[in-house]
Order: structure tokens, then C-alpha cells, then sequence
């Protein structure tokens, strides 16, 4: 492709300067020289004379039992709201931001702790299965883990994340502080259909109650119909074992499910004919709508997607060629497409999914953008495989309504949004928190 | 084919005789038998309608000194808010949209909610260290400052699940096909 103005026009699919996905690919660089002013063939000054740096000269350091990222990126750390361990709820934030690709490192797993995080002796750790099955059962973790296994990347996601949103003025807040509480890891562990059938379902029992044994003792009812579907004792995370604060030694994992429904530390099943109406179903993660009516057993996360970067603090640092990047997701399924808008959602282009997207996982989604160093309102809207379409914020708040005042970051005031967010670029290149 | 499909087809005995016979020669079958007796300590599932509810009682006014003694330091003095939230309702059901501040007494469905919860999560420092009478008489405290039961009355496994909360109706499922057939 020969360098030239009319490639940029040629390759624009929405307005405010959105351009087709495929200059994402490797002959998108001679797109890139179509750019002129843009990526650089024009504008860069000459680079400086090369020389060798300092730890080109010298042996380096000695390898860690367990490494840990360089120096250099001390910053990409979790957003903890109770370092003093106060007693009270703590959660910790996964810093979207300075992250790519689909996997969550275990150590910026998002953390929701209702009793702070259990230091607990594997050896001494023991789940039980008992109520409406032939016989009562206890498995020691050494015994889960002879158990056949099965590995599956899905995110994981807090009912409450992205809740700030529900404020009617927009809380000034980073991409980490308003949708940090969601992550995607590979998850490894036993089928809990296996484990069922060894202790031998009654007829009778329609749920599962689980509990954990951290201190709130923390429980949730799970239809059977999940157990029977894909739900696992996890035992590993990304290949190692459960981090502490995600529920070591074991814990329920639902695929596509309310995070909170996915109990940590799990040490006990109880298979009934109802659901015990638990403090946490009961009281915390469901909500009343506008109309006084609540939603209960919220069970599904539903299709979503935000946009990672550019967002607030890490905004394009000049006019030209802007990688904007995501992540999409739906507990009802793969991904099926990403639309993105540069003007607020007056127009819009197809995103390129990176990779083959898997069922109730992150897909990564990317588009380039030629920004003219103008005001732009950033938007993504993901689809699913069973047809759901994320809402705008219109359309959810004339459903799930929003605040009569105005909410900070921090707050709840209510649970599952899943509404399209919006980032605004002012001409500094600084980002903010917008609804459009 | 299930394992459970099966067993809904035949008769008890057999579906035993079967699960016995499968169980030891397809799964690791790893997991040890526990009597109901050995594993009653962990049990501390409470159901709507009162099962599992332990003996005991308790009234609204030992409820309310025990209140002071374990609770108020975090929920503030008569249970109006401290570090952490209050425990009364601010005004009747039903709420209306985000931001409303749920309590037991506008909110909550069911009111073995409240002795479930207590007994498994409370003192948030010190779980499990109440009594059964203790618990009631708490939760019927609770019970009386949101207005749901009287001054006297006495909270214990009958008259705990006959409580009717105030926003019981107010509640429907978000995913009625995920919902378990009756």
C-alpha cells in the first residue's frame, strides 16, 4: 500500500477518526505511513546516537524462588480499601489499566472479602457434603486433589462492580476504581457433579447451599441444576494454587455467576429442596428497582464490555495513531462482537476480538484511532452468542433507575450493571468519566 | 445418562444397590461417610420455615442489653449506625430504586434471616461465641426497634418463622428459568 492521505479516508468505519480493525494487522504498518502526521514518518525528530547501557555491561541479578515483576512496575498494584484491617468488609481492585490480554496475574486478582482473608492449614481443611443425599460425605483436600480435574478460563465478576455507575452524576473515578472487580483466570478443579453423585442426590433436593469457613461463615443457595451444569471445586488458579484471597484452599466456582455466589474457603454443601434466604441473598446483593419490586437470586453476569485504555490516567499522550483496547464479557456465553464509538455513540465500528473468544470469559478487543486531538467520547457495546446485547445507560436506567443524588465511586447503591460506559478525551488527552 | 436420571427411575433400593456398585468402580470414591450426629456442629443451615432452628428463646429487652455489650461498637448505640451501618429501618417498604438504605425491617424477606446471620457471622471479631438464647433474644430485639414484633414478645423455633416481614412480597427472581422447579 503506498503511503498516502486517501489510505486513512479509505480505512475510516465511523467517525472521529475510527478506522477498520484490520489496520490492527501486520500490513495495517503501511496504513500506518497513510497516516502522515500520525504514527511518525513525518514528525519524529532524528533518534539519538545509540550507546550500551549500564546492564548491558555486567552480569545481572540472581533468580527468585519466586519471581515477581520488575522494579519498574511497582505501580501496577491492586486498589485496597482496608489496609488496617478494620473490621469490616476489604476489597482489593484489578488495575484494568496496565493490564492486556485476557488472563488476570493471580496477584491482581480483584479481592471482595466479607471477614477479611483466613490463613488456612490445608491439612486441616475439610468439605462436606450432606442433606437431601444417600450418604453424608467428607473430603479432605488431599483426596480433591486425586480427583479428574477439568481447566476452564472464565471471568469472575463482583455483583457490585461497576455499581458507581448507578450514581445519576458521574463519579470522577478510573477504570480500575468503577470496573476493578472483575478478572479472568484459567481455573482448574473437580466437577462438583462428581462429588454429588458419590454421596447420591435424593430426589428431592432442588438446591445447594454453600458455606464457606472464613468467619462470617459465608453462605449462598445455588440451584442443583448449576452443580449438575459446570460447576467446580477450584482448587488452582492460573496454574497454581487458590490465592488466599480468592479461597484457598477451595472454592465454589459458577461459571458466568454472581461473584459472591462463588463461596471461598468452601467447606460445606448442603443439598435441600429451598434456598435458606441467606444474609448476602437476602439482603446485599439484591435491590429494589424504581417500582419498590427487587430482583432476587440475581445469578447471571450479563453481557459487558468497558474499555481499558485510554481511560482516566492513562490517556493518548498525543494526536495520532491510539490503540483503544478492552474487555468484553457475558455469563451467558462467548462473545460474538464489540462495536466502539468515538463521538458518544453516534457512530460506531467493529472492533477486532483477539484470539478465538472463549465461553463466559474475557475477550480482548481492540481498535485503532486516528484522534485529531479533539474532543471524543470513547463507548464499547458488546453481543453475545445467546443474542443479548449489552444496554446502553438509557436503556438500563428507565429499567434499574440511578441515584437522587449524586454517589461516589465507592458506593453501592445498587448491583449488576452491565450498561455501556462512556470515557471522555479532552484535547489535553486527559480522560474522565462520562455519561453519554 | 446421569447418575440421577437414573435413580429417579427406580426404586430406592436398587437406585442404592446401583449408586454403591458405580460409585466404587468409576470415581475415586475418596470421600469419607460421616454420621448426622459427627456432623451436626457444622449444620448451621437455617430454612425460612424454621428448620434447622435450634431450642432456645429470647425477648426483645435481653436482646437490647446484649445489643450494648457485643454489637453497639460497631453498629453504633440502639443499633443507629457506627463504623458500620445501622440496623433500623428509616422508613417503611417499599424502597424505591438505587440508594435505598435496606434494613430488616424495610427489606429483608424472612426473619430467620436475622438468627442465621447472627449465629454464623456475629460478633464480626468473634463468631460462634453467643448462645442459642442469646441469639434469639437478639434477633427479637432487632425484631422490635424495626417495629415487626412487640416489646414482649418471645422469639424461639415456633414463633420465629411465623414473624412476617413487612417487604416479604416485594421480591421476584431475576432468572425465572434458572429458578428450580417446586
Amino acid at each position: 500500500m503506498k503511503p498516502n492521505r486517501d489510505g486513512l479516508a479509505a480505512h475510516a468505519v465511523a467517525s472521529n477518526g475510527l478506522l477498520h480493525r484490520r489496520a490492527l494487522l501486520g500490513r495495517g504498518l503501511a496504513l500506518a505511513g497513510a497516516m502522515g502526521a500520525g504514527v511518525g514518518v513525518s514528525t519524529g525528530a532524528a533518534a539519538e546516537p545509540l550507546t550500551e547501557p549500564d546492564w548491558s555491561l555486567v552480569p545481572g541479578g540472581s533468580m527468585p524462588p519466586y519471581q515477581v515483576p520488575s522494579r519498574f512496575e511497582n505501580n501496577v498494584v491492586r486498589l485496597i480499601d482496608n489496609p488496617n484491617n478494620l473490621p469490616q468488609i476489604s476489597h482489593a481492585r484489578t488495575p484494568h489499566q496496565l493490564l492486556s490480554g485476557v488472563i488476570t496475574p493471580n496477584g491482581l486478582h480483584f479481592n471482595v472479602n466479607h471477614g477479611s482473608v483466613p490463613d488456612i492449614d490445608p491439612a486441616k481443611h475439610k468439605l462436606l457434603i450432606h442433606g437431601l443425599v444417600k450418604r453424608p460425605l467428607v473430603f479432605a483436600v488431599d483426596a480433591l486433589l486425586r480427583y479428574p480435574m477439568v481447566s476452564r478460563i472464565n471471568f469472575l465478576e463482583c455483583g457490585g462492580n461497576s455499581a458507581s455507575l448507578f450514581s445519576n452524576d458521574p463519579a470522577q473515578a478510573t477504570v480500575q476504581q468503577i470496573h476493578g472487580f472483575a478478572s479472568c483466570s484459567d481455573w482448574t478443579g473437580v466437577p462438583l457433579s462428581v462429588l454429588l453423585d458419590e454421596a447420591g442426590v435424593d430426589p428431592k433436593a432442588r438446591w445447594f447451599i454453600a458455606e464457606g469457613a472464613d468467619a462470617p461463615h459465608l453462605t449462598r443457595s445455588l440451584p442443583l441444576g448449576k452443580a449438575f451444569d459446570d460447576a467446580i471445586v477450584a482448587l488452582y488458579q492460573n496454574g497454581e494454587r487458590l490465592m488466599p484471597g480468592n479461597g484457598y484452599p477451595m472454592r465454589l466456582f459458577l461459571p458466568g455467576w454472581e461473584g459472591n455466589m462463588n463461596t471461598k474457603y468452601l467447606r460445606r454443601i448442603k443439598l435441600t429442596d429451598g434456598p435458606t434466604l441467606s444474609y448476602h441473598e437476602a439482603h446485599t446483593y439484591t435491590d429494589p428497582l424504581p417500582n419498590g419490586q427487587s430482583f432476587q437470586f440475581y445469578f447471571v453476569q450479563e453481557v459487558k464490555s468497558f474499555i481499558t485504555s485510554p481511560s482516566p490516567g492513562v490517556g493518548p499522550k498525543a494526536p495520532g495513531y491510539v490503540e483503544l483496547t478492552g474487555v468484553a464479557y457475558s455469563g451467558n456465553g462467548r462473545i460474538t462482537k464489540v462495536m466502539v464509538s468515538a463521538d458518544g455513540g453516534n457512530s460506531w465500528g467493529e472492533a477486532a476480538l483477539q484470539g478465538t473468544p472463549l465461553p463466559k470469559a474475557f475477550t480482548r478487543f481492540r481498535m485503532p484511532w486516528q484522534w485529531n486531538g479533539g474532543p471524543a467520547v470513547l463507548q464499547s457495546r458488546a453481543w453475545d452468542e445467546a443474542g443479548n446485547v449489552q444496554p446502553t445507560r438509557a436503556e438500563f436506567i428507565a429499567l434499574r433507575g440511578e441515584t437522587k443524588s449524586p454517589a461516589s465511586w465507592q458506593s453501592f447503591p445498587s448491583h449488576h450493571f452491565n450498561a455501556v460506559a462512556s470515557w471522555a478525551v479532552d484535547p489535553k488527552g486527559e480522560v474522565t468519566n462520562v455519561y453519554a | 445418562m446421569s447418575m440421577r436420571r437414573v435413580e429417579t427411575g427406580i426404586s430406592a433400593l436398587a437406585a442404592l444397590l446401583l449408586f454403591t456398585v458405580s460409585a466404587g468402580a468409576e470415581g475415586p470414591n475418596l470421600g469419607q461417610p460421616i454420621s448426622e450426629a459427627d456432623l451436626a456442629p457444622w449444620d448451621l443451615t437455617i430454612m425460612p420455615d424454621g428448620t434447622g432452628l435450634p431450642p432456645g428463646s429470647g425477648t426483645p429487652a435481653q436482646g437490647k442489653q446484649l445489643f450494648a455489650t457485643y454489637c453497639a461498637v460497631c453498629h453504633g448505640e440502639n443499633a443507629k449506625g457506627g463504623i458500620v451501618e445501622g440496623l433500623v429501618a428509616e422508613n417503611p417498604p417499599p424502597l424505591s430504586g438505587p440508594g435505598s438504605v435496606k434494613s430488616i425491617g424495610n427489606f429483608w424477606p424472612v426473619s430467620t434471616t436475622i438468627f442465621d446471620f447472627i449465629r454464623r457471622a456475629m460478633p464480626y471479631t468473634q463468631p460462634l461465641i453467643l448462645t442459642n438464647d442469646q441469639v434469639y433474644a437478639l434477633t427479637a430485639y432487632l425484631l422490635n426497634i424495626n417495629k415487626v414484633i412487640g416489646e414482649t414478645e418471645v422469639m424461639d423455633a415456633t414463633s420465629l418463622p411465623q414473624v412476617k416481614m413487612p417487604n416479604r412480597d416485594n421480591f421476584f427472581p431475576e432468572f425465572p428459568k434458572l429458578m428450580p422447579r417446586p
